[in-house]
This record gives C-alpha cells, sequence and structure tokens, in this order.
C-alpha cells in the first residue's frame, strides 16, 4: 500500500487523514509527537495523583489513609510513572514536533518506527498500572527497585514490572536512534552542526545517553528477574554476588537518565531566553561543549547514589570529585543565560516566565545537588527529604518547568491559535508559587532528619509536612489550569501568525502557524 | 516525477507499527504471567498470551519487510534513505552492545569486587571472618560462601573450536558480502551457505556443551554467580547468533528470488554487521569467560 | 535574591508559630558557642537562623558530626553567595534591560576572556570544598583502633545488637503502640524514634559499629554521631563514632526496606565509661541466667491457656506486622495462616519454619529472638486461633528438639 501512496501526487500530502485510523497508522512526525506530548501530559496526572496520594497521607503523623504496603507502591509508581511516563516522553514528543522542523527535515528518519515507539509506551504503562491491581498489588520498591527488596523480598508483580520496563526501554532506544538519525542525516543543505539550534544540539547528545544506558538499565531488570524467578545469585552474597553490585548497574543508567531528563529542557531554555530577550543566545560553542561535558562526565559519577553502602574510600572520593566537577559546565550553561538577557530587551510572555523560573530554581536543585555530592555530608543527607527535595526542583522546577515553557513557546505553532495569555500568567504564577511552598520545606524536612520513602514520622515533622501537603495540592490543581489553556488553545482563540513572537530565531518560525501537515518537503536554504 | 529521488521517501501510513506494539504488549504481558505462573505452579494462559504476541511479531515483521523491499523494488528509496537506515542499524547495534556491556560489568563486578570481598579483600576483613569464614576468593567460583560446589569451563576443545567456528564465519559472511558487491551471484550463495551451517553448527556445539555443564560439571545456572554470569553471557549470546542465523537465512531466500544489488543492498549489509557483531561479542566472551 | 530564600523560611516560621503556638521543646544538645554567633549573624539566612528550631542540619555530639555540620554550613554558604550574584545579576538586567523601558538590545553574544573566567573561577572554588571534604570523610572512614565493637544488624523490621567482646546479644524493637499509630492515642513525644531496649554504649570511647543485614538492605542511622551506613546482606560495613555526652540520640532506618521501613528506629544511649561497664556486666549476666532458666523450663510444660495467652502477645509483636493480626496476611505477599495445610496438618513443618525460617523469603529465623517457650506458645496460637482449632499444643521441650538439629 506504501507504494501506492509514495507516488501520489504533492497536494494530497497536505490533507491530514482523519479518524482513529489516522493517530493508529500515522508516520506523520507531528501527529507522532502530538501523541508523545498527550500521552506524557496523561500520565503526569496519573503520576501527580498518586504524589497527592502520597502527601494526603503525609499530611498528618499517623496512618490514616493508605497502609504502608500502598503507601510503597504509591511512591514507586509515581517515580515510574513520572520518569518514564512523563517526563521522557514529553521530551520525545517535543522532538519529535520540533527537530524536523528546525533543521529542515520532511520528517523524521524512519517515520515508521518512530511510531512504533510511541504505541508501544501505553502498552507498557498499561501493565505497569494493571499490576497495582494484582493480588498482593504492584511494585512497592521504589523507583530504584535496589535488590534484594526487588528480587527475593519482592511480590509477584515484579515480573511484570521487569517486562513492561523492557518494552519502555525498547521504546526509548528506538525513539533514540531515531532521532540521532534524523539529525545526522537529514539536515537541510547548509545546516551545519554548528548552526543547529540548541534543543537539536542536547537532544542529539541525549540520544546518545539514552541508547547507552537504556540496554543497562534492561541488564539490570534481567538480572532481577533472573535472581528472583530462575535462581541466579547476581545480588546475593551467598551465590558469590553483591546486592550492591545491582545498585552500581542501576546507577550506571540511573544517573545518565537524570541528565536525559534535563538536557534538553537545556535546549528549550537555550530556545527562549534569546527569543525573549531579542539578543543571540551567548556563548553557542560553549553551551554546546558543555552539554558534552556534562554528557562525559555523567558516566563517570553514579556511585554518587551509593555514598553509605560502603564504598572503599578511594571510590568515595572519585566519584566526589567527579560529581563536583559537573558544575562546572553546568554554571557555563547558567552564566550563558544570564549573560544572553544582560543588555538584552526583555519582555515578560509566559515561556519566558517558566523559562526565568526555571533558570533560577534548576540552579537552586542544582545547589542543592552539590552539597549532596560532597561524601561526608552525603551521609547526613542520603535518604531524607533533603534529597526529595533535591530532585523535584531540578525535575518539577526544571524539567516539568521547561516542558511548560516549551508548549507555551510552541503552542501557536502546532494549533495556529493563541492562547489565553491571562489564564497562563494564573497558570504560572499559582504554579510557581506552590511548588516553592511543596518542595521548599522539605529541605527543612529532610535536614531536620526525617527519612523518605517512610508513610509515617515522628511528631517534630508534623508542621513542615502540613504545609508541603498544602502545597502539593495547590500545585496539582494549578497544573488543571494548564489543561485548561491547552484545551482552549486546540479548540478556539486569535489566529496565531507564522511568528507570534518578535524575537524568536529558527527555521519552525518561517512555516505557517498551524504547522501544515507536511513541512519542508523540499528542504529550504540555510544561508 | 522527475525529481522522486531527490525527496525523502515518507511512507504515508503504516499499520505495522501498531500491531507491532500489540504483539510486544502481548509479549511482555504473557511473559511476565508465564514467570509468575511457573513459580507458583499454578496455570494459567501466560504462555498463550507470550506464544500470541510471538506469533503477532512475526506476522509484523513479515508484512513490515514486505512493504519495505516492495518499496525497495519500486525504486522508492534514495541513497539517503539507506543512509538512515544504516545509521539506525549502526546505533541499534550499539545499544546491544552496551546491552552486553552490562552483564560483563556484572562479570567483572563479580570476579574482582564481589568475590574478593567476600574472602575478605578490601575494607571487607570482617566480612569474611564473620560472615563467611573458611570462604576463600578465587575464580573461577567453584564453591560459592554458601557452599554450592560446581565445576568450571576450560577453554580448550569445544569453545576453542566454536571461536574458530565463528571467526571463519565472520570471513565466510564478509566474503559473501564482497561477491554481493561484485555482483557474482554463485559465490554468494555459497559463502551465504557456508555462513549459515557454521551458524548452525556453532550453536549446535553449544547446545551440547550446555549440556555436559550440566550434567557432567555441575554447572548450573543456579549454582553461583560463575554459572550466572558464564550462562547468561553465553545464554545472550547464543540468542543472538540463533536470530542473526535466522536474518542469514532469510538473506539466502531472497538471494535466492534475485534481491539485493551491488549498490542497493541494505538488508543484506545490516545482517552482516549483525554477524560481525555476534562474532566480536563471542571473541570477548572467549577471552573473559573461558580463558581468563 | 536572599528573598528567594528568605521568603520561604519567614513564611515557614510565620506557620510553625502560627500552628504550635509555643515555642519548640528545648532539644538536649550540645551547641558550640561559635556556631551560636554564626547563627545570631547569619539569623537572615534561613538555614542557620532555623538551627534553633531543629530545621537545619543536626549538629550532633561528635567530633565528627560537628566537622560535617561545619562542612554543611560552608558549602551551605558558598552556595547562598554564588546564588546571591547569579541571580543579582539576572534580576538586575530583568529590570533594567527590559523593553518595556525602551531598552535597545545589545549585540554581543560571546567573550572568550569572560567564558574562561566563569569556567574557571567555580572549578577553583570546588578545589576549596573539596579539600575540606576530603580530610573529614578520611576521618570518617577510619575504623582502626576501637575499644568496643558492635556488630549490627538490621532484619525486617527490628535492628540486632551484640557486643562482640562480650556475651550480650538482644533485639532492638519499635515500642510505640500500635494505637498510637493508628490514631487512637495521643502520640507521645518520641513517638516512632523509640524502641524496647536500645543499644548501650560507652562516652569517651572509640565505639567501631559492624554492620550488616539478614534480609534486605537497611541503612543504620544516627544523625547525632552523623553515622549513617547501610547494613548489606551478606557483608559487613564498618563505621565508627566517639560520644563525648552522654545522652539518648534517636536515629531512623534509612533504606526502603520493606512494609515497615518507616517503623524501624534506633535508639543509642551513651553512658559514661564506668556506668555502661556496671549495665554490659549485668546484662550479661541476666542472660545466662535466662539461658539456664530457659533450659530448666525445658521439663515444664504449660496450660492450654497460658499458651494462647503468651501466644498471643508474642504473635501481636512478632508476626502481625506481616501475617496480619487476623491471620489472614496480605495476599500475594505475605501467606495466610488460616486453614492451610501446614496449619492443620504439619506440626512439624510449622514448628520448624518458625525455629529456622525459610530461605529466600521474608520469612526469618526466630530461633535467637525468641525464647523456646515464647516460639512453642506461638505456634499453639496459630494452630488454634482464628478458627484453626486443632488442638494441637506444642511445649518448650517439643522446640528444642528443633533448635538444636
Ligand atoms: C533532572 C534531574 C537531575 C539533575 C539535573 C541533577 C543534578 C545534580 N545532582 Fe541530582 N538527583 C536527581 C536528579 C537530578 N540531579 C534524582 C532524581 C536524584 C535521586 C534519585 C533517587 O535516589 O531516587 C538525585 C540525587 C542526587 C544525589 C544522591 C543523593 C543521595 O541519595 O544521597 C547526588 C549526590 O551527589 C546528586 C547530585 C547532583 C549534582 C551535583 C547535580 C549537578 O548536575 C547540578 C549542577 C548545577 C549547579 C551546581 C547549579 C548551577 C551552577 C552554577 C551557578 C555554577 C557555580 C556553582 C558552583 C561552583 C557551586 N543528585
Ligand atoms: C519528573 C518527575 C517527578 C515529578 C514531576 C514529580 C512530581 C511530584 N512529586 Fe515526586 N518523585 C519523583 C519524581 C517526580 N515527582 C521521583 C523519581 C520520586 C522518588 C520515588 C522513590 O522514592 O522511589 C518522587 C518521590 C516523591 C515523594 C517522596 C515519597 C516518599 O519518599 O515516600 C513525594 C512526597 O511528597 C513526591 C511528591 C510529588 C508531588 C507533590 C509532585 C507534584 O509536582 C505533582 C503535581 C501534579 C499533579 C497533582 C497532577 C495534576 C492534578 C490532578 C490530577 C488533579 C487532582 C489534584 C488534586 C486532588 C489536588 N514525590
Ligand atoms: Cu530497615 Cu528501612
Ligand atoms: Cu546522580
Amino acid at each position: 500500500m506504501s507504494t501506492v501512496v509514495g507516488e501520489m501526487d504533492h497536494h494530497d500530502h497536505h490533507h491530514a487523514p482523519t479518524g482513529i485510523s489516522r493517530w493508529l497508522f500515522t508516520t506523520n512526525h507531528k501527529d507522532i509527537g502530538s501523541l508523545y506530548l498527550w500521552f506524557s501530559f496523561i500520565m503526569f496526572l496519573v503520576g501527580g495523583s498518586m504524589a497527592m496520594v502520597i502527601r494526603a497521607e503525609l499530611f498528618q503523623p499517623g496512618l490514616q489513609l493508605v497502609d504502608p504496603h500502598f503507601f510503597n507502591q504509591m511512591t514507586t509508581v509515581h517515580g515510574l510513572i513520572m520518569v518514564f511516563g512523563a517526563v521522557m516522553p514529553a521530551f520525545t514528543g517535543l522532538a519529535n514536533w520540533m527537530i524536523p522542523m528546525m533543521i529542515g527535515a520532511p520528517d523524521m528518519a524512519l517515520p515508521r518506527m518512530n511510531n512504533w515507539s510511541f504505541w508501544i509506551l501505553p502498552f507498557a504503562f498499561a501493565i505497569l498500572l494493571a499490576s497495582l491491581f494484582m493480588e498482593g498489588g504492584g511494585p512497592a520498591f521504589g523507583w530504584t527497585f535496589y535488590a534484594p527488596l526487588s528480587t527475593t523480598y519482592s511480590g509477584d508483580s515484579t515480573a511484570l514490572f521487569v517486562f513492561s520496563v523492557h518494552i519502555m526501554g525498547i521504546s526509548s532506544i528506538m525513539g533514540a536512534i531515531n532521532v540521532i538519525v534524523t539529525i545526522m542525516n537529514m539536515r537541510a543543505p547548509g545546516m551545519t552542526y554548528m548552526k543547529m539550534p540548541l534543543f537539536v544540539w542536547t537532544w542529539f547528545i541525549t540520544a546518545f545517553l539514552l541508547i547507552a544506558v537504556m540496554p543497562v538499565l534492561a541488564g539490570a531488570v534481567t538480572m532481577v528477574l533472573t535472581d528472583k524467578y530462575f535462581g541466579t545469585s547476581f545480588f546475593d552474597a551467598a551465590g558469590g554476588g553483591d546486592p550492591v553490585m545491582f545498585q552500581h548497574i542501576f546507577w550506571f543508567f540511573g544517573h545518565p537518565e537524570v541528565y536525559i531528563m534535563i538536557l534538553p529542557s537545556f535546549g528549550i531554555i537555550s530556545a527562549i531566553i534569546p527569543a525573549f530577550s531579542r539578543k543571540k543566545l551567548f556563548g553557542y560553542a560553549s553551551m554546546v561543549y558543555a552539554t558534552a561535558a556534562i554528557a562525559g562526565l555523567s558516566f563517570l559519577v553514579w556511585a554518587h547514589h551509593m555514598f553509605t553502602t560502603g564504598m572503599p574510600v578511594a571510590a568515595e572520593l572519585f566519584f566526589m570529585y567527579c560529581t563536583m566537577l559537573i558544575s562546572v559546565p553546568t554554571g557555563v550553561k547558567v552564566f550563558n543565560w544570564v549573560a544572553t538577557m544582560w543588555r538584552g530587551s526583555m519582555t515578560f510572555e509566559v515561556p519566558m516566565l517558566f523559562a526565568l523560573a526555571f533558570v533560577i530554581l534548576f540552579t537552586i536543585g542544582g545547589f542543592s545537588g552539590l552539597m549532596l555530592a560532597i561524601t561526608p555530608i552525603d551521609f547526613q543527607y542520603h535518604d531524607t527529604y533533603f534529597v526529595v527535595a533535591h530532585f523535584h526542583y531540578v525535575l518539577v522546577s526544571g524539567a516539568i518547568f521547561s516542558i511548560m515553557a516549551a508548549a507555551y513557546y510552541w503552542l501557536p505553532k502546532w494549533t495556529g491559535h493563541m492562547y489565553d495569555t491571562t489564564l497562563a500568567r494564573w497558570h504560572f504564577w499559582t504554579s510557581l508559587i506552590s511548588v516553592n511552598v511543596l518542595f521548599f520545606p522539605m529541605h527543612f524536612a529532610g535536614l531536620a532528619g526525617m527519612p523518605r520513602r517512610i508513610p509515617d514520622y515522628a511528631v517534630q515533622f508534623a508542621d513542615i509536612n502540613q504545609i508541603v501537603s498544602i502545597g502539593g495540592f495547590a500545585f496539582g490543581l494549578s497544573q488543571l489550569i494548564f489543561l485548561w489553556v491547552v484545551i482552549k488553545c486546540v479548540r478556539t482563540g486569535e489566529k496565531a501568525p507564522a511568528k507570534p513572537w518578535e524575537g524568536a530565531e529558527g527555521l519552525e518560525w518561517t512555516v505557517p502557524s498551524p504547522a501544515p501537515y507536511h513541512t519542508f518537503e523540499t528542504p529550504p536554504k540555510v544561508d | 516525477m522527475a525529481e522522486k529521488h531527490e525527496k525523502y521517501y515518507v511512507p504515508a501510513s503504516s499499520p505495522w507499527p501498531i500491531v507491532g506494539a500489540i504483539g510486544l504488549g502481548l509479549i511482555a504481558f504473557g511473559a511476565g504471567h508465564t514467570v509468575i505462573e511457573s513459580s507458583k505452579e499454578i496455570d494459567g494462559w501466560g504462555a498463550e498470551v507470550l506464544l500470541a504476541g510471538l506469533a503477532v511479531i512475526v506476522v509484523m515483521l513479515f508484512g513490515w519487510f514486505r512493504d519495505q523491499i516492495n518499496e525497495s523494488m519500486a525504486g522508492l528509496y534514495s541513497a539517503q534513505l539507506s543512509a538512515s537506515y544504516r545509521q539506525g542499524m549502526s546505533w541499534f547495534i550499539f545499544s546491544e552492545v552496551m546491552f552486553f556491556a552490562a552483564f560483563f560489568g556484572a562479570l567483572f563486578y563479580a570476579r574482582f569486587i564481589a568475590v574478593e570481598w567476600l574472602g575478605g579483600a578490601s575494607n571487607n576483613a570482617m566480612t569474611n571472618e564473620i560472615l563467611w569464614p573458611g570462604f576463600e576468593a578465587m575464580w573461577p567460583l567453584t564453591e560459592t560462601p554458601g557452599g554450592i560446589e560446581s565445576g568450571s569451563m576450560g577453554w580448550f576443545g569445544l569453545p576453542l573450536y566454536n571461536t574458530i567456528i565463528l571467526i571463519v564465519s565472520s570471513v565466510t559472511c564478509h566474503f559473501a558480502h564482497v561477491s554481493l558487491e561484485k555482483n557474482k551471484r554463485t559465490p554468494l550463495k555459497l559463502w551465504l551457505g557456508a555462513t549459515i551451517i557454521l551458524g548452525c553448527i556453532f550453536l549446535y556445539l553449544q547446545g551440547w556443551e550446555y549440556v555436559h555443564a550440566y550434567n557432567e560439571l555441575g554447572l548450573t545456572l543456579d549454582s553461583g554467580i560463575y554459572g550466572n554470569t558464564f550462562y547468561m553471557l553465553t545464554g545472550f549470546h547464543g540468542m543472538h547468533v540463533t536470530l542473526g542465523t535466522l536474518m542469514l537465512i532469510v538473506m539466502f531466500f531472497r538471494v535466492l528470488k534475485g534481491h539485493f544489488t551491488p549498490d542497493n543492498h541494505f538488508a543484506f549489509q545490516a545482517t552482516s554487521w549483525y554477524w560481525h557483531f555476534v562474532d566480536v561479542v563471542w571473541v570477548c566472551l572467549f577471552i573473559f569467560v573461558y580463558i581468563l | 535574591m536572599l528573598f528567594l530564600f528568605l521568603l520561604p523560611s519567614l513564611f515557614l516560621r510565620l506557620a510553625l508559630r502560627c500552628i504550635r503556638g509555643q515555642p519548640r521543646r528545648k532539644n538536649e544538645r550540645r551547641r558550640r558557642v561559635r556556631t551560636r554567633l554564626i547563627t545570631a549573624l547569619a539569623a537572615g539566612l534561613p538555614l542557620a537562623a532555623s538551627a534553633q528550631s531543629q530545621l537545619n542540619l543536626t549538629q550532633g555530639v561528635t567530633e565528627v558530626s560537628n566537622r560535617v555540620y561545619d562542612l554543611h554550613m560552608t558549602i551551605f554558604y558558598i552556595c547562598c553567595v554564588i546564588g546571591a550574584i547569579v541571580f543579582g545579576a539576572m534580576f538586575y538586567s530583568m529590570w533594567r534591560h527590559r523593553k518595556s523601558k525602551g531598552y535597545k538590545p545589545a549585540s554581543f553574544h560571546e567573550n572568550v576572556k569572560v567564558e574562561i573566567a566563569w569556567t574557571v573561577i567555580p572549578f577553583l572554588i570546588l578545589v576549596g570544598m573539596a579539600i575540606p571534604a576530603t580530610s573529614t570523610l578520611l576521618a570518617m572512614e577510619d575504623t582502626s583502633e576501637a575499644d568496643v565493637t558492635v556488630l549490627v544488624t538490621g532484619s525486617q523490621w527490628k535492628w540486632h545488637y551484640k557486643y562482640l567482646d562480650r556475651d550480650v546479644e538482644y533485639f532492638s524493637l519499635l515500642a510505640t503502640p500500635r494505637q498510637q499509630i493508628e490514631n487512637r492515642l495521643d502520640k507521645g513525644e518520641n513517638y516512632l524514634l523509640e524502641v524496647d531496649r536500645p543499644l548501650v554504649i560507652p562516652t569517651d570511647t572509640k565505639v567501631r559499629f559492624l554492620i550488616t543485614s539478614d534480609d534486605v538492605i537497611h541503612s543504620w542511622w544516627v544523625p547525632d554521631f552523623a553515622v549513617k551506613k547501610d547494613a548489606n546482606p551478606g557483608f559487613i560495613n564498618e563505621a565508627w563514632t566517639k560520644v563525648d555526652e552522654p545522652g539518648i540520640y534517636r536515629g531512623q532506618c534509612a533504606e526502603l526496606c520493606g512494609k515497615d521501613h518507616g517503623f524501624m528506629p534506633v535508639v543509642v544511649i551513651a553512658k559514661e565509661p564506668a556506668e555502661y561497664q556496671a549495665w554490659l556486666d549485668e546484662q550479661e549476666r541476666m542472660q545466662r541466667e535466662a539461658k539456664a532458666e530457659e533450659q530448666r523450663l525445658l521439663a515444664m510444660s504449660m496450660s492450654m491457656d497460658e499458651l494462647m495467652e503468651l501466644g498471643e502477645r508474642v504473635y501481636l509483636g512478632n508476626c502481625a506486622a506481616c501475617h496480619q493480626p487476623n491471620g489472614q496476611g496480605i495476599p500475594g505477599v505475605f501467606p495466610s495462616l488460616v486453614g492451610t495445610e501446614m496449619m492443620l496438618n504439619d506440626i512439624n513443618g510449622h514448628i520448624d519454619i518458625v525455629v529456622n525460617g525459610k530461605n529466600g523469603t521474608a520469612m526469618q529465623s526466630f530461633k535467637n529472638m525468641l525464647s523456646l517457650r515464647e516460639i512453642a506458645a506461638v505456634v499453639t496460637y496459630e494452630r488454634n486461633a482464628w478458627g484453626n482449632n486443632t488442638g494441637d499444643m506444642v511445649q518448650a521441650a517439643d522446640v528444642n528438639a528443633y533448635v538444636n538439629e
């Protein structure tokens, strides 16, 4: 059938196919991008609802709503859904929509595989979520599934968890291959590597990280599976293995994984800040090198999650030094953004607001990361709410905020409509305030000694937790405003021009809004 | 359409990806339930779902590749598209390398760290003294701290033959490729056939070795970390050889049908890369699992 | 930019005051004068200011914990300064260089010198941080020349302490009553931070902890000592402390270890060396006598009522966390004890599994945890409670056979 289609005349391409089969069979990068984005938003709501269960239980000391076993499932699945279901697919969705348009390509390099990557996800997450309803419940060993809690001592659903992670991994790897190949092979004539927008660059490097570490995660879950069900003893000292070996393998994946969740953000912010500062990005080349440096270093720092596991002191020192070093390239990025704003001509549209909040809040998260990197003090911080505060600052007010910024930046291009800016501003300000009420006090709870992953706590943490929970509910509700803005924008709204932002640069703004179903079928010329 | 070849071919739509996704979903679900059911010794339909998933994948592969072959034969593919395929395949192989890296990592960690520490090395003197008194670090680990004993695998004999077989098969595969590029069809068929036969012999011998290890050496999947890493590495390698051999067989039939030209044979090239990759993995295995 | 740090902390303190209506309980910890000064000086900075209200890192009672605390404050302040500069520049720019003020954009977008500077300067700052960090770490990891050694073993969900040079060992379990956790009673002051038998260590003595686990990974943490070490099954990690002040120090398990991870606190009492010695001698004597008593009691049998009463107590204290008070377990996680083959017909298997545990599952061996009488009682209880009604009675002597196997 495709043979026939291939022969079809140019004009027929301009109309998107309709009906459900459009979405099921599509090979169009924009359709697939939309699918990814909607999917990730739904997962964000699901994962967020689990966070609400967590916050409700922690509202007061004592056990009131859920039992500890279920609480652990909520924590675990919240982490898994947010990481693999919300943030990663959102970035892949953005990559799908924007990368071909940014480099002047007609589509992704491997369009059919692209669709396959997406459609695996609903199945993977359906299996994961369904396991919550099994006898004995779903995974309850933390998103890090340390052995032997996840092997010998885990519930029946572990096998389902393992296989669903396997297929999520397959999806990510295929998605990443597609991105890399598209970037290497599909750039319009004249679009040299050093002319690519930073979003493309950061995704290029992210995709490399993904291909390098997702298979390692697959290896880790495979060993968990065989240890639990087939009598191997990778993580069992009696057979000559070591439970800490699991952590090494997991974090060899896990640390690059957290940068997978932030590098594309850096790309987004590097697009938005220059646009609303009306000034070229400061230090383009150093941004590229810094991204590469972060990615490179990310393979050398994994054991900073494992300082308390009793590694020899030489290893602790090595991992501490390498981890601290990451602050340098990350700092370069932050400084470049500030220098871009410096003596620009700034306006504060919603994408810019989110981008500015990102810079500040991400940096705060980075600072707490640096504090965690110092081994002797990490002994005190480790596995407390200080860590929880750290990673939510970089993930929620980092990754999620950048995704929001991206959505507000490109929504006019996607839908052809301007969104309701008043509502969007409401979304921003309520989010900004509540996210800090939510996560800032967690630092205090952690420092004062509250461990993470507990359903109940000592009375001296009661006040802090109450405030945090209130912030949590407020932040959750604020996200419903976002849903409202998006739906409204898809259906109605003022007609958006091809380039709604005065200072924006890039090929995506040269096509009309909404972007036609097919763009750049003949490659544009890049000076 | 004069400029057809200038344009990048984007298929309008395709049912195969979603079929593939359903297949993978069934496989994951079915495999999970199969494992659970067998571990609890209860009846269920896990295995049926798993098989259904595999069947769906097979159908998907046939359909998808049929479409692609037709497109390719219809001349829709440009050099740029083949470049995409080639690059995609290389990155896929890279991901496979990283998958094996996880298990090699486990092997090195177990051998140089875990077992040594259980034997009291580094900062673990007390580990040995209190928890595993009398345990001595050794590799191959023929007696685990928990007291399971097993034999170990030498490198001479079968493993060595297998190494030679695989290396030779890599060479024959390369000759086949060269023949194809020179459009010499008969040598192509012969070299390709030889490669397939060598692959099958390898698999047969590997199976034979497993039987020997299980029955005579007492080296099993659950006999401790030495057996674990041995079987996981060689097992996953064996699965890859099986897949590679199947791919070679498909290529053989396509060659018989007259597919491929000296400058349009991506599928063949991908298969041969895959075969070389499998070969390189084996050489690493031979060195790190068998010899050292 | 300070407001970014200040605002939440102000908010927090206000909120705290509103909610509690009274100043916080004085803590018994020693505070060094120097820190007081810093705290007073830096009252604007929330973490320092909040030291008094227990919102900052625990300063602790050992030399090491104080060094850790100082390092924490140092790095925190450095981050504040960097933050102030970066956010300051940013806000200044947002204020001055805005379009609404008619500001025209400049066109520079590169400056190698500046870029080198802000690569090198942070690097140097990091080197400055790494030096004290390294020396502190080296001090913390030096477990040599300890005078007392305690073997600390975590298991789901309790700690076991064993004094290696003496004949003393015991389990330490959460002491908070179930009713408090379930909100049926008011929560006490040390809610979830209290145990039945704390670890006792001498002051002014280097105490070495050998930390391991029986099942999953736990982590033994006492903030006041700045000691947190994972308890890995099959391996032994070492840590040490030297406490200056007698007192009660509380901590918690700090690694997710399953359902009751939140309910396995650590309590350590530091006593003057002489007092400690006396306590240890007393313990040794008591444990020896208890063992002798147990052997003596082997010959005696208990009545069904006695067995059931003791059994119920033991069951609720040790078994109900998994198998649930009603014996039904949690399907798919912890097996039910009601009406199963083993409960009704396999008395030997039943005693065996309680005494020796079942390998590869969460069912651990109770032979070191419970006395023979207690095991006999709990097995009897399980065989007769919840409608199991087998009428079987098990006596200490029956259990003894399995222990000495
Ligand atoms: C997007 C995700 C993301 C990002 C970007 C980061 C960034 C960093 N993280 Fe974080 N981290 C997580 C996600 C992330 N982390 C998660 C999810 C966990 C917990 C996992 C779990 O256990 O469940 C975690 C846990 C974690 C730990 C383990 C804590 C513990 O469990 O004990 C550590 C320890 O070193 C750490 C360190 C760092 C560091 C040093 C950075 C650095 O990259 C930060 C660098 C940035 C800056 C420093 C700010 C900007 C720089 C300047 C303005 C320049 C000048 C600055 C100086 C010279 C100081 N992280
Ligand atoms: C990108 C990743 C990401 C994101 C976005 C979030 C978002 C949030 N996270 Fe989470 N979190 C993690 C990644 C993430 N988290 C990880 C990796 C862990 C570690 C897990 C582990 O320990 O294994 C963790 C753990 C974690 C904990 C610690 C649990 C524990 O240790 O026991 C807590 C506790 O407060 C928490 C809270 C929240 C909250 C309140 C949000 C909020 O931002 C969520 C806001 C969104 C919504 C609420 C959804 C939208 C609204 C609705 C659907 C309407 C209904 C709303 C109401 C009823 C108010 N998270
Ligand atoms: Cu033991 Cu957590
Ligand atoms: Cu990390």
